[in-house]
Formats: C-alpha cells, structure tokens, sequence
C-alpha cells in the first residue's frame, strides 16, 4: 500500500506537487493519470525516495523506503527506460542490483526470462531497443518479488504485443494482492489497465475515482435513437428543455434533455416503432479532457 | 478484426531480437524466498563489484594505464644517464623510472570520475538508489572498489616499472633496499589511489564528467604552476606544499625538496584531501535529489 499524505515538491518558484494526498490500495491496478508535467514523475520519484518532499510524506508499507531492510522487496519501480550504463549486460545489470539484497543468481534468470530477454542477456545493453530497455526496466522492478510496484509510463515505446504482455502482467500482479501503480498521459490506455484512477493536474488531486466512474463522468445526456417514423418521434418528444438533431441518416435524430427510457416509454405509448435506443457516451478521452482542462500545465496561450 | 492485431499467438513479431515473454504472472511461478533478504554494507560492496568488473572499458583503462607507468618509465630509463651532482628530483633515478606517474594520475582520475558520473548521466544512479535508498553505503561501497582495484593493480606495476626502469638505468641505478626507495615505490601506488578516490569524490560533487575530469586535471597538474605565477612567493613556500600535487611529491621521492612537507605529512596532508573531498560529497549525495 502506497499512502501519499499532504505532499509538497517545488523545484525553485515552481511547484511541481501541491498538497497532494491519495492512498494506493493492494488488489487492485491504480493508474495515475494527468497531462505531462502534472507531477506524475516527480510524486513517483519521491515515493522512491529519490526526490526530498518540500513537504508531506510518502510511504510505502507505512514506512518510507529508506526505512525498510529490503527496499528493493517492498517496491519494484521503472521510472525511466533504458536507466542502464550501455556497456554493461542485461544480466549484469540485474545482477548488480540483486546484489544489494540478497537476491539470488537464479532469480535474476527467472525475471529475465520473464520479459523474454534471455536470448540477449549477455549483450550490451546499448544495443537494446526503447521497447528491449523497457522491457528490462520491469524485469528490474520485478527482481526481489515486491509487494508493490511503480511503473511510470511503461507502455512507451513497447509494440502491440508488448502492451498486451504488460496489461496481462499488471493484471496478474494485482490479483496476486500486489499494490500496482502505473502512470500514463494516455486515458484509453488506462482504461484498458487500471480501474482504480488517481488523477492529477498541475500537481494537484483531481479526482480519486473508479473507471467505471470516469466513464459515468463522459455520459453528456445526449440519446441516438432510431425510428422509421422520425416526424412523428420528433413531435411526440419535443418539448421544453428538449433539443433534437437529425443525423446523416434520415431515420436517425440525437435527443438531448431526455433519458432514453423516457423516450422509449413516450414511443411505446403513441405506438411509434423504435429500432435503436442508444445513450451515447463521450470516449474517455473527452471525459478526462473534462476533467483536467482547467489544470493542464502549458495551454497554448489565448488570443488577447 | 482489430483484435487479430494483438493475438499473441499471430506471428507479427518473427523479425524482432527478443524472446517472447513468458505467458503466467510472475505470481502463479512461484514467490521469491524473502527471508534473508536485506541491505547489508558487504552486498552493497558486491554489487558495486558486479559493476566495476562488468564493464569492459574499465579493464582497458587499467591496462593502458599499467602499460603507460611501465613504458614510459622503460622509455625515460633507456635514455636517462645519472648525474649525481644534479640536485633536480628528475635526476634521480627512481623518479625517472617511475616517470609515467605523472600520465597515469590523470587516466586514473578519471576511471574514479566515471565510477560515478555515468550512473548520472544515464539514470542507472535511480536504480541504485531505489536498491539502497540509504545512499551512504554506495559512496562507501565505491570508493573502497575503485581504492582496492586501483593500488592492487598499482603495486606491482610499481614495482614492475621500477625494476624495469632501473635494469635499463644500468650503473647508477637504484636498488630496492636503498633509504626510501620502497618508501617512494609503495607510496606512488598509494598516491594513485589517492587520486582514483579524489575522483570519485569529485564525480559526485559535480555529477558530471566533463567538469571532475577538468577539475582534477587543474587540481594536479595546472594548480602548482597557475599558484606559482599568482602567489606572492612568500605565499608560494606556505601554500605550494599542500597541494595534493605537491604532498604526494613528498612521498614520491627518495629526497624530498627542501619546500615540500616530510613524507610523513605529505602522506596526511593527501589523506585529508581525500577524506574533505569524498566528506562533501557524502553530504551533498544525502541532500541533493536524485
């Protein structure tokens, strides 16, 4: 469990986290979603212990890292890919950092393999590919069997088959009991990760909500429903507060000011056949756009 | 048909270099035995090990700097003829035959410099730290591979250029068993390691390459010079004599010049560089972020 508690970072006059508070629950994958430069990197860096808060605490387990006899057992992190001296070995790499820990040889191999990069294990890292350093990033993070594992924007640079592999094994993680805990820019991809959100704007909590929350946050009211009879349908709805749009096909409108049950119970009522009922919703992009606008770090600037 | 795109079993990936991932959570594998697991100095010290060992370039530094001390010394042997009555340290004959000190410092410098700025450079630093968030045992745990690598290859290339160096001398030349002479053959090793830990020190302070390598280039061999020019000479017989350059000098030769410190202090006053060098730098690796 990551909790995060009044936390403040500035760097010089910029403030990079602003009072932020949230807590990361075991069980569950955690997004941490914002616009770039909202905080993500700086909070996970302080939770890292790599960054001194200006204020606040982030603990992990009810400690800070550096309290903890085994860090690298409590939590697992990829804060930037390819954090590899390129002359060095993926083995030899891993293997420098089991060595502060105790962790054995045979583990390094298990986790190698893992990512699949067995085959290249005694190659130079430098050779690697962003998706190759990516992958042995998490190979990194998954070294000692952590409880907890901090992933900032992993999906970066990986192919199709990648990202297919990462959301399999965040999934499998947090059904192990782990604290899972990944940053994106990316909402889509979140969405199809996480569902548990922590989303930030300009260092500060937005929201701490479900997915399936933010989805509720994209429905705009708006209703597509499909009638042979569109004449007849629009003057049976129309009313105060109701606005109604037809659509490039002629047997479609868009309701707004209307449930959907609303206009399925006045159809049924004046017999008007109904053949698609359907509340839309915005993409999650557009629900997190909504969310976040007011927060986003370098808007293009305003015509005067 | 969009999903066909992101089946695993669809061979989309024949061409790239790496296996693929295995397909069960690490969870369902099997959990790692977490007792025993823990930070201690010693692993710490491992793993700096794994690291220093594991990169090639190191190795080649290491043997062109033994392959610098002892040809050089050979070159400058070969051509040397002894003059007892010059009183300049570079008639004597050990200097001479351990003339590729004066190369081998800088080369080692900067093996010391690089120990630590290229985890900055490349972010392998925030690895380390998240393995030892206690920070101070990797400073330790460096500083005690670089100092063992370097006087365990220094010792006996040393000894290997003196003799070298000394057989090319022929008459005139030095002997082990002379007054000093071991004095200034152990102690050149010494002051090499000296100089691989200013390094790491200063690779710390500054965090980065270009700047320590320039700093330690200026520390040892410009400042006696640039001081000489800029100090009074009053000031020049007070100060001159600490600089590291300088106290390593008087235990580098058999006769130390009447300005330079007694090989004892000379010794001390080194120790105290290194010790204040690599003492900020501990504080400054505890304050700053990483």
């Amino acid at each position: 469990m990551i909790v995060v508690d009044s936390l403040s970072k500035h760097y010089g006059p910029h403030v990079a986290v602003d009072s932020l508070s949230f807590t990361v629950q075991p069980g569950v994958v955690t997004g941490f979603l914002g616009p770039n430069g909202s905080g993500k990197s700086t909070t996970m860096r302080v939770i890292m212990g790599l960054d001194r808060p200006t204020s606040g605490t982030a603990t992990v387990n009810g400690r800070s890292l550096a309290d903890h006899r085994a860090p690298l057992h409590e939590v697992g992190a990829l804060l930037e890919a390819r954090a590899i001296h390129p002359g060095r070995s993926a083995y030899d790499h891993l293997s420098a950092m089991a060595a502060t820990t105790g962790v054995p040889d045979r583990r390094v191999r298990e986790v190698l393999d893992l990512v699949g990069l067995s085959s290249v294990a005694k190659k130079r890292a430098g050779s690697f590919s962003l998706g190759m350093g990516q992958r042995l990033g998490i190979a990194g993070a998954l070294l000692a069997d952590p409880d907890t594992i901090i992933l900032d924007e992993p999906v970066n640079g990986l192919d199709p088959e990648g990202i297919l592999w990462i959301r399999h094994l965040l999934k499998g993680l947090a059904d192990d009991g782990r604290t899972v805990f990944v940053s994106s820019h990316l909402i889509s991809e979140m969405g199809l990760m996480a569902e548990h959100l922590i989303v930030i704007g300009r260092g500060r909590l937005i929201r701490d909500m479900t997915v399936d929350e933010l989805r509720q946050v994209g429905r705009d009211g708006r209703v597509d429903v499909t009638t042979p009879y569109p004449a007849d349908l629009t003057r049976v709805l129309l009313g105060q507060g109701v606005s109604i749009q037809s659509t490039d096909d002629a047997y479609t409108l868009t309701v707004t000011g209307l449930l959907a049950a609303e206009i399925g119970d006045r159809a049924v009522a004046q017999g008007i056949p109904l053949h698609a009922l359907v509340p839309r919703e915005a993409s999650l992009e557009e629900a997190f756009m909504s969310l976040t606008h007011d927060s986003v770090e370098y808007q293009p600037a305003a015509a005067a | 048909m969009a999903t066909a795109i992101l089946d695993r079993t669809a061979p989309n990936d024949r061409t790239a270099p790496i296996d693929r991932p295995v397909e069960s959570s690490p969870g369902t594998s099997g959990r790692l035995d977490s007792t025993g697991l823990a930070v201690t100095f010693p692993r710490v010290i491992r793993s700096e090990w794994v690291k220093f060992r594991s990169l090639r370039s190191n190795w080649l530094t290491l043997l062109a700097t033994v392959l610098g001390i002892v040809g050089i010394g050979a070159l400058a042997s070969a051509a040397f003829t002894p003059d007892p009555g010059d009183a300049d340290a570079f008639s004597n004959p050990v200097t001479v035959g351990l003339s590729g000190n004066l190369l081998a410092q800088i080369v080692i410098g900067i093996v010391g410099v690089l120990a630590i700025t290229s985890e900055f450079t490349n972010g392998m630093i925030r690895s380390t730290f998240a393995s030892v968030p206690k920070r101070l045992p990797v400073l330790g745990a460096k500083a005690l591979v670089i100092a063992g690598v370097t006087f365990a290859v220094a010792l006996p290339t040393m000894f290997g250029a003196f003799l070298l160096g000394q057989a090319l001398i022929g008459e005139g030349n030095a002997s082990l068993t002379d007054d000093g002479v071991l004095r200034v053959v152990i102690g050149s090793a010494g002051y090499l390691t000296a100089v691989a830990l200013l390094g790491l020190g200063l690779g710390t302070i500054l965090r980065q390459a270009a700047s320590a390598i320039g700093v330690i280039f200026v520390m040892l061999l410009l400042a006696p010079q640039l001081l000489g020019f800029l100090l009074p000479a009053s000031a020049q017989e007070t100060f001159l004599r600490y600089l590291p350059s300088n106290a390593g000098d008087a235990f580098m030769t058999v006769d130390p010049a009447a300005n330079l410190l007694s090989p004892v202090m000379g010794a001390v006053v080194l120790a105290g560089w290194v010790v204040g060098v690599l003492g900020i730098a501990a504080v400054l690796l505890q304050r700053r972020d990483a």
